[in-house]
């Protein structure tokens, strides 16, 4: 499936979001993600399955003003 | 003591994280300053990165209360996706909504910022709203359900300082019984302690000490400049005069000639 993680795109197989941070090297809680734009929650992230085409945000705390 | 939606707030100043010159002089600067709320936000992380992860650690250290922001933001809709997510890192209701409605001038769309803090507040945010010192707009958010209000004195990081005098002291009087911060524009201590003079509750500043030659050093001439300003406000400073008044008694001056 290809998949659009923080704006890049990526061929990827896994078919949760759990799994597919996983893969990626994605850890810590302090981590959130969204997809399509729609907020998709730590605890939610194991049973959220991707589709093809998904447009996935993941941020993290940063500086700011 | 200021109280911001319910919390009692020892600091006068909010200070912004951005812009330091290393994690340690931010580190530094957020202590000098004494302040108890510094903002933050969300950005994307890259595959394997921890960089967000060292610096929630050393802010969650600090011991300082966050508020996090929606800086960047366009939209309404993203301003409210970005609080839920923000909501869900740092585990707080407390957010700074800004809707950038310009480019260059980093100016608040705040027809968007009407619409976002509506949603927010019945969501059980706390919202924080940059805005400009339009009274209807401040008007507006009162109605959303904000209870704070944070008017810029100049443009984001422009360091010009209260560009328009007139405007704040209408803003405060307008809203007397609203916490007002005064937030973005503001360059030197100065600055911070013409709108404490004026009766502001509060600045929020982040340019103006993160770039100074020693930030940290900056931190604590913006403290000083903030208590000072305030106390001048609760001492009720005098009122510019066109003509000279002598200061030295007239009476019982010697005659020479």
């Amino acid at each position: 499936m290809t998949f659009i993680i923080n704006g890049e795109t990526h061929e990827r197989q896994e078919e949760t979001l759990a799994t597919l941070l996983s893969a990626l090297d994605y850890e810590g809680e302090w981590l959130a993600t969204a997809v399509n734009g729609e907020i998709v929650h730590r605890e939610e992230r194991a049973k959220y399955r991707l589709s093809d085409g998904d447009r996935i945000e993941i941020l993290t705390p940063m500086q700011g003003g | 003591m200021l109280k911001l939606y319910d919390t009692d707030i020892e600091s006068r100043l909010l200070l912004g994280t951005a812009r330091y010159p290393s994690p340690e002089i931010l580190r530094q600067a957020v202590l000098a300053s004494r302040t108890g709320i510094v903002t933050v936000s969300l950005r994307r992380e890259m595959a394997g990165g921890r960089t967000g992860g060292a610096f929630f650690s050393m802010i969650r250290d600090l011991g300082v209360r966050v508020l996090p922001n929606t800086a960047g933001c366009h939209t309404a809709r993203e301003a409210v996706l970005t609080a839920h997510m923000a909501r869900e890192v740092f585990a707080t209701d407390w957010i700074k909504l800004e809707v950038i409605g310009h480019h260059d001038t980093l100016q608040p769309d705040v027809f968007e910022l009407v619409e976002a803090a509506r949603i927010l507040c019945a969501e059980g945010f706390r919202v924080f709203p940059y805005t400009t010192e339009d009274l209807g707009v401040g008007e507006r958010l009162l109605e959303a359900g904000c209870q704070v209000l944070m008017p810029w004195c100049a443009p984001i990081g422009s360091a010009m300082g209260p560009v328009n005098i007139g405007a704040l002291r209408s803003y405060r009087a307008h809203f007397p019984e609203v916490p007002l911060i005064v937030d973005a524009g503001i360059g030197r201590p100065s600055h911070a302690a013409a709108v404490m003079e004026l009766g502001f509750d509060a600045v929020l500043l982040n340019t103006a000490v993160a770039g100074a030659g020693d930030p940290v050093a900056m931190a604590v001439a913006f403290a000083g400049a903030v208590e000072a300003g305030r106390a001048a406000c609760l001492a009720g400073p005098l009122e510019p005069r066109d003509m000279a008044v002598p200061s030295t008694p007239v009476i019982g001056k010697a005659v020479f000639s």
